[in-house]
């Protein structure tokens, strides 16, 4: 097996482990209703978690994901209760200002040679103060289009839901995993992970790949945000708070290497439900405080973390001889 | 100069680093269906006048000129889209990715606007089949040896250069069969009438294949003229300005009293990288280590040097049996070594010349016994001055600096500690001829010093130059030990062909 791809592939066995056991302890585990749940409550995190997938592949971080699903929660709450906007209209607007927010933290990335995190944590700054100035106070949405949008779901046999929230999370899984794997663009973006003096030599258009990545990041961070903000029908200037660090995790524990070079959309999809796992076997204890989130998913960081260096000093460069005729 | 002569040309361009005149007026000019050498010694300007040329860096005069019309390429997929493929001295390419994905980064195959890898799996195979390359294309290519990586991004230029094919130091890791190789393929490309750029140190290679040569000196272009009517001294003092000897083999007379044993090895060796050997060696003595790239030269310096440690045999240290586990322990009992592959084990890229000379004489005295600034400077000084390293001052990041000029610091690191033992692989790669000579001198002098050297390198000339012993390795074996008057360029090439460990003795 490609060394890189053995992350992955522990995330999976570690999770389907974990699902089973958690399974014996509370059958009431293994049913379409918490499955379809699953990807309803995690639908938010696992859109934005995407974005953070082609953003730490590249070599970089993007901090400011959080705060861009709040503004954006904010700002379409505001136009259409206080402004009038039909939602489709919010969201698009919602989407360009995430573009140009993107773009801009990428250009600033490219051509001031500044780190990345500090570009994204003035972003996160820049976007939680942003929402904040709009208002301070939880903005509900009552329109016709979202409670329509609610009531979009696939009944599945079981008492399962599969609401629309959570196809669209697949969907931008999918369409993420095509990006990555399958296109020049994706290419790019590994290049840039592995090597960015040898990606400019080697003639990959690094300015343009640079802001399309955090394009790209705030982009589907803001559609997270509409997710967000369908799933709470209100926007709220402080939501979403912490977000990318649990997107930072998930990205982590589905096997991309935080250093950049080497990862895989689908291996974040994984990432996600695992932590959405941990999350529901949590609430069905019903004992344990919700901090054991939080510890859980900090043991499987570390544990992931070395995991990685493990695998990757083990089979360092150069160790084979070369193969030639 | 008559127009529409040169499908790639400079004209007058200018490049200046900070205060430092990388490129001052330098006129270049390349024709359809040349092998053009670019000489000069470390530092001259040749991979500034490349990256000029190929977008990477922007000139700050000059222009650039494509079959007569001024271009300005803004980065190197720019000048791509003119046909010009380029191997740049330091790229690496992208360790991390599959080697198809290397070759043809950029562009590869599409089939509704996604990657077919299918067809770029299958094209790289043909690609690399003209090298002799028979690797899978979907492995990753960090996987793979130095050499079949930079055969792979040689293969990647070649195809891109529809016009012009610039290689900057190609050869550098490749062995005598490869670069033949390569030499065919860049006959049979120059033949089609592609125009090619070739930088090299090995002056053989130049005359092997090249056609004209133009020669750089400080930044300032020298002379530029058809090959045929000069010979290797000429080159030599077009580059340097002035002559230097070629020493031949130095007489290292076979000392009839060995002096003190300092180390000796008995059955050393590692499971799958060298089979067991014996060796013992000598203060005041430099074994050479000849054999052909991959046939454990540089497996025995690093089971030495405990970088992979021995898994059999023993090794005592002045008599006394030791083990070396790991390269701290090497380094406690004195050991230096400088490994081959510079760029990636040696430098500390954002760090200063200075420092860089420093860091290993620093770590063997404790971080209690800090250098000031000045001693520092003293030490860096004065190795700066005998290596002749080119940099506009001792404090610039080390990265700015030229291949070669890197290269040299790294063998300053090592040589500032002053080792009883001091390894050296392949110290003379990607050196002028000139600081080439000055290396050759300086290991004698340590030599006669007493230090003990073990010196790995392809250059036949240069290890009989300086090595009172030679050992060569063939398959990863050590077959044969020369002494005394077998220690000659036809015998080592004799017992690394040899079949059987008869001839030498
Ligand atoms: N980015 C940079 N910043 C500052 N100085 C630089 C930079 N790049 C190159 N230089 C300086 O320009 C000079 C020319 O360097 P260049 O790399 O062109 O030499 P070279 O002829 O290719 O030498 P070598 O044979 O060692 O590869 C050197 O003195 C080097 O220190
Ligand atoms: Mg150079």
């Amino acid at each position: 097996m490609k060394r890189s791809l053995r992350p992955l592939a522990a995330t999976a066995v570690i999770f389907l482990i974990a699902y089973a056991l958690s399974v014996a302890q509370f059958p009431g585990m293994l049913s379409t209703r918490v499955l379809g749940n699953f990807l309803t409550d995690n639908a938010f995190l696992g859109i934005a978690a995407v974005g953070m997938t082609f953003v730490i592949i590249s070599g970089g971080i993007d901090l400011s994901v959080g705060a861009v699903i709040g503004f954006t929660g904010v700002l379409v709450a505001v136009l259409i209760s206080w402004l009038g906007f039909h939602p489709l209209a919010a969201f698009a607007i919602a989407l360009g200002v995430a573009a140009l927010f993107g773009a801009a933290m990428g250009l600033t990335i490219h051509y001031l040679q500044v780190p990345s995190f500090i570009v994204t944590l003035a972003g996160m700054f820049l976007a939680r103060g942003g929402a904040s100035v709009i208002t301070q106070d939880s903005v509900p949405i009552n329109h016709e289009f979202y409670r329509t949008v609610s009531e979009l779901i696939i009944r599945l046999p079981g008492g399962g839901r599969l609401s629309s929230i959570g196809l669209l999370m697949v969907a931008v899984f999918l369409l993420g995993a095509l990006l990555a794997h399958r296109t020049r663009f994706g290419s790019y973006v590994y290049a840039l992970g592995g090597n960015p003096v040898s990606a400019l030599l080697m003639g990959v258009p690094v300015a343009r790949t640079t802001v399309q990545i955090y394009m790209l990041s705030s982009v589907l961070a803001a559609l997270a945000g509409i997710v967000f903000s369908l799933y709470t029908s209100a926007g709220y200037p402080l939501a979403a708070v912490g977000v990318e660090l649990d997107a930072i995790s998930a990205v982590v524990i589905g096997g991309t290497l935080l250093t950049g070079g080497y990862g895989f959309v689908l291996g974040t999809f994984v990432g996600v439900m695992l932590l959405g796992l941990v999350q529901t076997y949590i609430i069905f204890d019903g004992t344990l405080s919700s901090w054991w989130t939080k510890i859980v998913i900090g043991v499987l960081l570390f544990l992931f973390i070395v995991l990685q260096r493990i695998i990757f000093a083990a089979s360092a460069p150069g160790e084979e001889s070369p193969e030639k005729s | 100069m008559a127009d529409g002569q040169y499908v790639l040309e400079a004209r007058s361009v200018m490049k200046i680093f900070g205060n430092h005149v990388a490129l001052d007026k330098v006129d270049f000019g390349l024709r359809a269906g040349e092998v053009h050498a670019l000489l000069g010694e470390n530092g001259a300007g040749k991979s500034t006048l490349i990256k000029i040329l190929t977008g990477a860096y922007q000139p700050d005069g000059g222009s650039i000129h494509v079959d007569d019309a001024a271009v300005s390429l803004d980065n190197p997929l720019h000048a791509q889209t003119f046909g010009i493929g380029t191997v740049y001295q330091e790229v690496n390419l992208l360790p991390n990715r599959s080697v198809a994905e290397n070759l043809f980064l950029g562009h590869q195959p599409l089939r509704f606007g996604f990657v077919n890898f299918r067809k770029m799996e299958a094209d790289a195979r043909t690609l690399l089949a003209n090298y002799d390359l028979h690797i899978d294309p979907a492995s990753e290519l960090g996987m793979h040896s130095v050499a079949v990586q930079q055969i792979v991004a040689i293969a990647r230029a070649v195809q891109l250069s529809g016009k012009v094919l610039i290689l900057d130091e190609p050869t550098a890791s490749l062995d005598r069969n490869e670069v033949e190789r390569l030499f065919e393929v860049v006959r049979g490309l120059k033949a089609r009438g592609l125009a090619i750029i070739f930088i090299t140190h090995f002056l053989d290679q130049v005359f092997a294949i090249s056609d004209r040569v133009t020669v750089l000196r400080n930044g300032r272009l020298i002379d530029t003229r058809p090959l045929d009517a000069l010979s290797r001294t000429d080159v030599v003092r077009l580059m340097l300005g002035k002559d230097i000897a070629f020493s031949g083999a130095t007489d290292v007379e076979p000392s009839e009293t060995p002096d003190e044993v300092l180390l000796e090895f008995k059955g050393f060796g590692r499971k799958r990288s060298v089979a067991p050997f014996d060796l013992t060696i000598h203060k005041g003595e430099v074994v050479g280590v000849a054999g052909l790239l991959g046939s454990g030269r540089t497996e025995v310096a690093r089971i030495m040097f405990g970088a992979d440690p021995a898994d059999q045999g023993t090794v005592s240290i002045n008599g006394k049996p030791t083990a070396i586990r790991r390269t701290t322990d090497a380094i406690k009992h004195g050991f230096g070594f400088c490994p081959e592959d510079r760029k990636a084990e040696g430098i500390l890229g954002d760090l200063s010349v200075r420092e860089n000379i420093v860091i290993a004489l620093q770590g063997k005295l404790g971080w209690f016994k800090a250098l000031n600034r000045d001693e520092q400077l003293e030490i860096a000084g004065k190795f700066g001055e005998a290596m002749d390293i080119r940099a506009a001052s001792l404090d610039m990041p080390v990265k700015l600096l030229s291949g070669g000029n890197q290269q040299k610091v790294i063998l300053s690191r090592w040589l500032a500690t002053d080792p009883a033992f001091l390894i050296l692989d392949e110290p003379t790669r990607g050196i002028d001829v000139g600081a080439h000579a000055e290396i050759v001198r300086t290991i004698n002098r340590l030599r006669d010093e007493g230090m003990a050297m073990l010196v790995i390198s392809s250059e036949l000339d240069e290890v009989v130059a300086y090595s009172s012993r030679i050992v060569v390795m063939r398959d990863r074996e050590m077959v044969a030990e020369l002494r005394g008057k077998n220690i000659n360029p036809g015998v080592i090439v004799q017992a690394i062909a040899n079949h059987s460990d008869e001839a030498v003795a």
